[in-house]
């Protein structure tokens, strides 16, 4: 079977500095991968580029055996939770709606068959209740949900996410996960999943990427989270600390349970 | 003063007066549905300010074509659109659009007196441009005027979805495949049509009134998307064609009526917004906290 995403000796450089290099691994429908490391180490971009909206320096990268490419339907994606302005002029069911055709011109006129599948969507992610509210007043956790959604619009093989748990409280983070964990998996979607910190994630996670000093290690949880392969990443002691099934990721430059905001 | 104001009303005649001016009141109800519609992306990008940046930069476009013995009306039109464009591109990297009409504002401005100056006629007459002409719309103006708003509407209706999806959510809009930048460009050539027209209604200093005020009243009480642009048109179209139709029976210019009546549904709306949302915090399921 085709993998869900492969890479090949990916690298990504700017002008004389390499972000990263060398990536290679492939990922098979269902699997989970969470995207570790510090500000700076690449997490963002290494998104950007399965998005298509950066270009490898050299390697490749491809979604089910194809070239990455720019607004693909087998690519959904869950960006960073910023609040909607209270103003607005739009509901929950509007906003998934643009999930599914925002990106089409024309006379601004939903079918019948969308119309059915943004219902069916809605559902899908527990927002039937709030699908006629104005979006700007639902709460961080509510608008995360209706952006589970429009990932979920296109059915993609590829789910990414970019800290959809930022700034959530923890029974939305567990919400959310759940969600993204039964919706993608579940139906056969790989998941590549970026955060700071692994624990709210820790139980679905297949595997691990982990960024740090232009360096990168993948693998499962227990080859990647642990003292000595941390240690030689950040190029300086790293402890990893396991305390009733959660991990504390403690170093000078190490971040885990440590948080910037 | 008051006194001055109400003496001077007359009812005499009303309908062969309103015969008169006709084009005008054709014309500012077409523009006031542009504005209506054009007004709600103003809002969600945050543009209010950039509006007045523009139509105050038109004014150095008309008042160069006055100098070069050009028409002023066309001059205002280029200096609109251009201006629109150089904020537009300027501020694409940081997004910093008002910091960016700050700059190039008093820039214009100074250009615009500086042309003014080096003009050897009269310019007095001239400054209708600033507050606004429409009384003296003829046909062709009037076919002009109503042509560019329909096609700015209808372009706007063709790139609603994207325009929205790129105002509301940039990010998951570009990750779709949404050329973001290219629809910013597009929205201020739109946007810098759009005020050079309403120039020609309310004049440079109060395009806000046309652009702006209906579409934030018509937000302040609503958010279903077709019910937030009908409301909006419609302020906008009562502004416009209201304002002409109280101020024909008077000697006090159209602009006061126009932003008066605008302003007062801007207020009438607040209120209501209030309202409704002190009646939905009062429901524990609907609290909106965060």
């Amino acid at each position: 079977m085709t993998p869900a995403l492969s890479l090949n000796e990916a690298a990504v450089t700017f002008g004389s500095r390499t972000l990263w290099s060398d990536v290679s691994f492939a990922l098979d429908r269902g699997e989970f991968l969470a995207v570790l490391g510090p500000n700076g180490a690449g997490k963002s971009t290494f998104l950007k580029v399965l998005l298509g909206l950066q270009q490898l320096s050299s390697g490749s990268a491809e979604v089910l055996g194809k070239p990455v490419r720019r607004g693909s339907n087998q690519v959904g994606y869950i960006p960073q939770h910023h609040n909607l302005e209270a103003e607005t002029p739009l509901r929950a069911r509007d906003l998934v709606a643009l999930g599914l055709e925002g990106h089409k011109y024309g006379i601004p006129w939903t079918s019948r068959i969308s119309k059915a599948r943004i219902e069916d969507l809605l559902t899908q992610v527990g927002a039937q209740e709030y699908a006629d509210r104005p979006v700007g007043l639902l709460s961080g956790g509510e608008q995360q949900r209706l952006r589970a959604a429009q990932a979920l619009a296109g059915n993609p093989a590829l789910l990414l996410c970019d800290e959809p748990l930022h700034s959530l409280d923890l029974n939305h983070q567990r919400a959310i996960t759940e969600l993204i964990r039964s919706q993608a998996v579940d139906r056969g979607s790989a998941v590549v999943f970026v955060t700071h910190e692994i624990n709210p994630v820790i139980e679905h996670v297949d595997r691990v990427l982990y960024f740090a000093r232009g360096d990168h290690r993948i693998g499962s949880v227990s080859e990647v989270m642990r003292s000595e392969v941390l240690s030689e990443l950040y190029q300086s002691p790293v402890e990893v600390i396991e305390h009733k099934g959660r991990l504390v990721v403690m170093g000078e430059h190490a971040e885990g349970e440590h948080h910037n905001d | 003063m008051i006194e001055q104001i109400t003496s001077s009303f007359t009812t005499d005649n009303y309908w062969d007066l309103f015969w008169l001016v006709r084009n005008s009141v054709i014309t500012a109800g077409v523009l006031g549905l542009m504005g209506g519609i054009i007004g709600i992306f103003i809002m969600l990008r945050r543009t209010g300010l950039v509006v007045h940046g523009i139509a105050e930069i038109s004014f150095a476009g008309a008042a160069l074509f006055l100098l070069a013995g050009l028409d002023v009306v066309l001059g205002s039109a280029v200096g609109a659109v251009v201006a629109a464009l150089l904020i537009g591109v300027l501020a694409m990297r940081d997004k910093d659009t008002s910091g960016v009409t700050a700059v190039l504002m008093p820039f214009g401005l100074g250009l615009g007196i500086l042309f003014l100056h080096l003009y050897q006629g009269r310019t007095a007459n001239r400054f209708g441009l600033l507050t606004g002409q429409i009384v003296g719309v003829d046909d062709v103006q009037t076919r002009t005027l109503v042509t560019g708003a329909v096609i700015i509407s209808a372009v706007l209706i063709v790139i609603w979805r994207p325009l929205m999806f790129a105002s509301v959510d940039p990010q998951l809009a570009a990750a779709r495949g949404v050329k973001t930048n290219l629809l910013t460009i597009v929205f201020m050539i739109l946007l810098g049509g759009a005020v050079a027209m309403s120039v020609q209604v309310v004049g440079a200093l109060l395009v806000l009134a046309l652009l702006v005020v209906p579409s934030a009243a018509a937000l302040k009480v609503a958010r279903h998307p077709a019910a937030v642009v009908t409301l909006s048109c419609i302020f906008a179209v009562v502004s416009a064609v209201g304002g002409i139709m109280i101020a024909i029976m008077g000697t006090v210019p159209i602009s006061p009526y126009i932003t008066t009546i605008s302003f007062l549904i801007y207020v009438v709306c607040l209120l209501l917004g209030w309202r409704q949302r002190r009646g939905s915090q009062a429901e524990p399921e609907t609290s909106v906290t965060n």
